[in-house]
């Protein structure tokens, strides 16, 4: 049994809000150096290299990549032989949060009820994802999820027969809808299988996963690939003004599912696809 | 084509203008984005007057982070314009000249666009801290308790957008797409 304090939660996800609020991880660097290289549009290029140029302006002079610093999504991977003390433990994240946003000059986007819609002026609560792994360590990941994109994002609920071109087709289909409001070049989190919301979960922490690695089961990995060759075919390309660049990765994540069912959520994500690992 | 234009826009500038130029702005602008609009679209349910005269004038669909000491503002990029659609037209048809945001527009914005010889523009969503070098001053001018959604006053100089939806209503997000379009 190892001891931890809240303490120590509450101070690493206050950092970790404010770095990936500043700087992307560096496989996401370098698909959009690469991307920038690689379009054919003109006006395309001019906007990749404005990413370039932000992202560096946004590092330098510690100002966020984007004004739009997220609701603050948050996974816990946390050892079962962790104990902690200080508190609960959705406290100590949430007062990592109020920290960050309030201390780091990020954006409070987030409201109270969402009818009512009065903001709670530190950007929480955050949402928050707890999973039990073996060992004594806690792995903290902090996503900070902007709105553009995520109001684009869908959850299919698709039939058996609808089999694999079902899939892909639901996938498209949201890339295409979401077109230029989804601040493209996007990555594109896709769960399979579960349950309802099993799908949506995967489908978010499937963004985290960097954008250079591919599933590793083959028929996955060969989905990924072709549906990011279908996306940039499609034409929409950076800011959605046209080109060659709509997407930089797919991302699928899969999970056993019903007889009667095929779930299938596409989650979308700018190319401000933020997220900050600390293990403790 | 890449061109200067100041704010507020005169009907010349906002007519010169055709979808696809490169444009920079320099000049006033105010922001608004969701709440702002509902407040604006409320007051003028009630005949009250609009905390800013539209007349010539653009609105950026913006709300910032918070400015570190000594700046003017912080990361400033453009939100979903479609948010907006619903009080648009209405605005339009009072004088609003240009819009700035990113993303979609309905016909309804679109008609009203070239009803009264307006201009949607796009700045690069997503590039907050680059574009926020362009904006020299920032001043709170309405709805304070908005805290980011309030209505600001900005200063801009060679504010860098695109125009997507000119005063004739080409859309350079349906004419772009489809020529990199490979089926």
């Amino acid at each position: 049994m190892r001891t931890i304090h809240t303490t120590q939660i509450t101070q690493a996800v206050r950092e970790l809000c404010i770095e990936a609020n500043h700087f992307l991880t560096p496989d996401m660097d370098d698909a959009l150096k690469q991307a920038a290289n690689g379009e054919k549009s003109p006006l395309g290029k001019q906007i990749l290299n404005q990413l370039q140029d932000n992202l560096q302006i946004a590092g330098e002079d510690q100002i966020p990549i984007c004004q739009d610093t997220g609701m603050a999504v948050i996974f816990m991977e946390i050892g079962q032989d962790v104990h902690f003390e200080g508190g609960l433990l959705e406290d100590a994240i949430n007062e990592g949060v109020r920290q960050g946003y309030v201390e780091g000059f990020l954006r409070k986007s987030v409201v109270k009820d969402p009818l009512l819609r009065e903001n709670t002026k530190d950007n929480t609560p955050a949402v928050i994802h707890y999973e039990l792994t073996l060992g004594d360590q806690v792995t903290i990941t902090v996503a900070p999820k902007g709105f553009g994109s995520e109001n684009m994002s869908r959850v299919f609920m698709l039939k058996p027969a609808d089999g694999i071109e079902g899939v892909k087709n639901a996938i498209l289909t949201a890339v295409k809808d979401a077109g230029p409001n989804a601040c493209p070049p996007m990555v594109v989190g896709v769960g399979i299988g579960g349950t309802f919301e099993k799908c949506a979960l995967m489908a978010k922490k499937a963004l985290t996963r960097p954008v250079n690695v591919h599933s590793d089961i083959p028929y996955v990995q060969e989905m990924e690939k072709e549906l990011l060759d279908k996306i940039n075919r499609t034409g929409i390309g950076p800011g959605g003004l046209g080109g060659t660049t709509t997407a930089l990765a797919v991302n699928i994540n899969t999970y056993p599912t019903h007889i009667a069912g095929l779930p299938v959520a596409v989650n979308i994500c700018c190319h401000v696809n933020r997220h900050a690992v600390r293990k403790l | 084509m890449e061109k200067h234009i100041s704010a507020p826009i005169s009907d010349e500038d906002a007519q010169s203008l055709s979808a696809g130029d490169y444009v920079y702005i320099t000049g006033t602008i105010y922001t608004a984005r969701d709440a702002a609009h509902l407040r604006m679209d409320e007051a003028l349910g009630k005949n009250e007057p609009l905390p800013i005269d539209l007349t010539h004038n653009i609105i950026y669909y913006m709300g910032p982070s918070p400015a570190r000491d000594g700046r003017p503002i912080g990361s400033a990029g453009p939100t979903t314009a479609s948010r907006m659609d619903k009080y648009t037209p209405r605005l339009l048809d009072l004088g609003l000249k240009g819009m700035i945001g990113k993303g979609k527009r309905s016909d309804a914005v679109k008609e009203a666009i070239v009803r009264n010889k307006a201009v949607y523009f796009a700045a690069v969503g997503g590039a907050g801290a680059f574009l926020s070098k362009s904006i020299k001053a920032s001043e709170v001018i309405a709805y304070d308790d908005l805290g980011t959604e309030a209505i600001r006053r900005l200063e801009v100089e060679n504010f860098p957008v695109i125009v997507v939806i000119d005063s004739e209503g080409s859309n350079l997000y349906e004419t772009a797409v489809c020529s990199y379009q490979q089926e």
